[in-house]
């Protein structure tokens, strides 16, 4: 198997002005076409690690940040990244679905359309392939042009993360897609992520040490901001190097 | 007395405190209308005054009063909306922004007439604007700039903050999403808290008195830099200047002055019932 880094996060450490979460000097390689898994308990850095990622952390108070993020070999906090750019290469599905208070169709234009995207036939192309790829065409491909809103939950998680799919990012960051979900909507979702693995780097923080079990190719462990312990998905979940690893999936805590 | 005989009077004096609210707004309009009815015909409304004002129409001050309100609006909303765009969406709290806030409190503060005579040292003198629509204007826009900036501030923060994370996520700049998501979710509410500003700036006589307004002026404006005759300060004259002035009239003026207020207030109330209908969150 040839492994590449696709992203290397180099001894960062990130506390936010209010002190709630942090990290501590995180060192960790995340892999192109691997389901990396970042897992722990609440409070244990992996949502303001993937934020980190993408740069979405720029939006809220972030009292000091050290170390450094390379995508593809570059430092995405250098002064001459363009954000924008970034974003667009680095895509996120959050815990909550949250579709913007527009049609599915308008909701899958977005991105490119920002992206600068105004062929009408390109924008439905992409809108139809984001939709299949998120297993959801067949279920709305007749009612494209009603409100986001009407969909169901399982339905808005999928349309969210075909919405992030339609910019054809690099990355795909998802912060507990299926927390809201039915067992149902979840392997759906789950199942979308292997075909999604084949082209992307995929980074998900699971919503239980199940689904970390389930989807990982390579997992992490995060405890109170620091990483404990990363290795193949394998190995972690069935013979972890670290007692504190081992006492979380054994469910002695958290 | 037990528990349930105080729990008794206390619903009933609660209940009478807020009936009492009706009260005064029916008493008004009732006597208003029952007073004025009379004299309000098509004359009234489109002709000029006649017989030292004891006769005749209202036109110029009805014309007066809707310029002026649009010339509110013209300088009020850009500067209102904008001010409350920045504040809401790009402010950081810092020294500035607290300045900003307090200017604000304290200009809703002001007592209007203090913004008439505001109006005529800078505006009309200083600018040489003369007594004109143009002051006018500038005067009621400014003391209606609080009202617009806070409620507008107001409806740009109920937009829920995970729609500009969504957006902001999928590649947007800050000015698109504000541009493409939160003004368009924000819009009814602003726009209710203009036309309740308007509705003020409309029926307010202190801050035209001294930059606009006409004692009588038996025609119509025709640029911005004329004075103009305004309904409530058409009002205060008839009410107070002129002797021997049919009461018919003072009420059919005020009638008329009510019904403008009103049906902006009327409207403001119908955009916001139907956009929170539509709303999806």
């Amino acid at each position: 198997m040839d492994l590449e880094p696709k992203i290397r996060i180099e001894n960062t450490s990130i506390r936010y002005s209010d002190g709630v979460e942090s990290l501590r000097g995180v060192t960790l390689d995340l892999y192109a076409r691997q389901i990396n898994v970042l897992f722990g308990p609440a409070g244990g850095g992996k949502s303001t690690l993937l934020r980190a990622i993408n740069r979405l952390n720029d939006l809220v108070d972030v009292e000091e940040r050290s170390g450094c993020i390379l995508l593809d070999g570059q430092d995405i906090y250098a002064p001459d990244v363009d954000v924008i750019a970034l974003r667009r290469r680095v895509g996120i599905v959050f815990a909550r679905p949250v579709p913007l208070p527009m049609t599915i169709r308008q909701n899958l234009h977005y991105g490119p359309q920002l992206a600068g995207v105004r062929d009408r036939r390109r924008l439905d192309e992409l809108a139809e392939h984001s939709l299949r790829q998120a297993a959801l065409w067949e279920e709305v491909q007749d009612r494209l042009d009603e409100p986001a809103a009407a969909l169901s939950g399982g339905q808005q998680q999928r349309l969210c993360l075909a919405r992030t799919l339609t910019l054809e990012p690099e990355v795909i960051l998802l912060d507990e897609p299926t927390s809201g979900l039915d067992p149902i909507s979840t392997s759906k979702v789950e199942a979308t992520l292997q075909e999604l693995k084949r082209q992307y780097t995929v980074v998900i923080v699971p919503h239980s040490v199940q689904q970390a079990a389930r989807v990982s190719d390579w997992a992490a462990f995060f405890l109170q901001g620091e990483l404990i312990e990363h290795g193949p998905g394998s190995s972690i979940f069935t013979n972890p190097q670290d007692q504190r690893t081992e006492d979380y999936i054994t469910g002695r805590f958290g | 007395m037990s528990r349930q005989v105080s729990q008794r009077i206390a619903f009933i004096l609660i209940s009478l405190a807020a009936a009492m609210v009706v009260v005064p707004i029916l008493l008004i309009v009732a006597i208003i209308v029952v007073q004025g009815i009379g004299a309000i015909s098509w004359e009234f409304v489109s002709g000029f005054p006649r017989d030292g004002m004891k006769a005749g129409g209202i036109l110029p001050a009805i014309v007066g009063t809707v310029l002026l309100t649009l010339g509110t609006a013209v300088i009020a909303v850009p500067l209102g909306v904008g001010a409350a765009i920045y504040l809401a969406e790009y402010a950081q709290a810092n020294a500035l922004t607290r300045a900003i806030r307090v200017a604000i409190i304290n200009l809703a503060g002001i007592p209007s007439v203090v913004y008439g005579l505001f109006g005529l040292g800078l505006f009309v003198l200083f600018l040489n604007f003369g007594t004109s629509i143009l002051a006018g204007s500038l005067t009621l826009g400014i003391m209606t700039l609080p009202i617009i900036i806070s409620t507008a501030e107001e409806a740009l923060r109920a937009v829920p903050q995970s729609f500009r994370v969504v957006s902001t996520s999928l590649g947007a700049t800050r000015w698109q999403t504000i541009r493409r998501v939160v003004l368009p979710q924000a819009l009814p509410g602003i726009l209710t808290g203009v036309i309740l500003g308007l509705e003020r700036a409309a029926g307010e006589t202190a801050p035209i008195l001294f930059t606009v307004a006409a004692f009588f002026l038996p025609r119509l404006p025709s640029s911005i830099f004329d004075q103009t005759m305004a309904l409530p300060y058409h009002l205060f004259v008839i009410s107070t200047q002129v002797p021997g002035m049919p009461i018919r009239i003072q009420y059919g003026t005020a009638l008329v002055l009510l019904v403008f207020v009103l049906s902006m207030n009327l409207i403001a109330t119908l955009i916001r019932s139907h956009y929170r209908k539509r709303r999806q969150w």
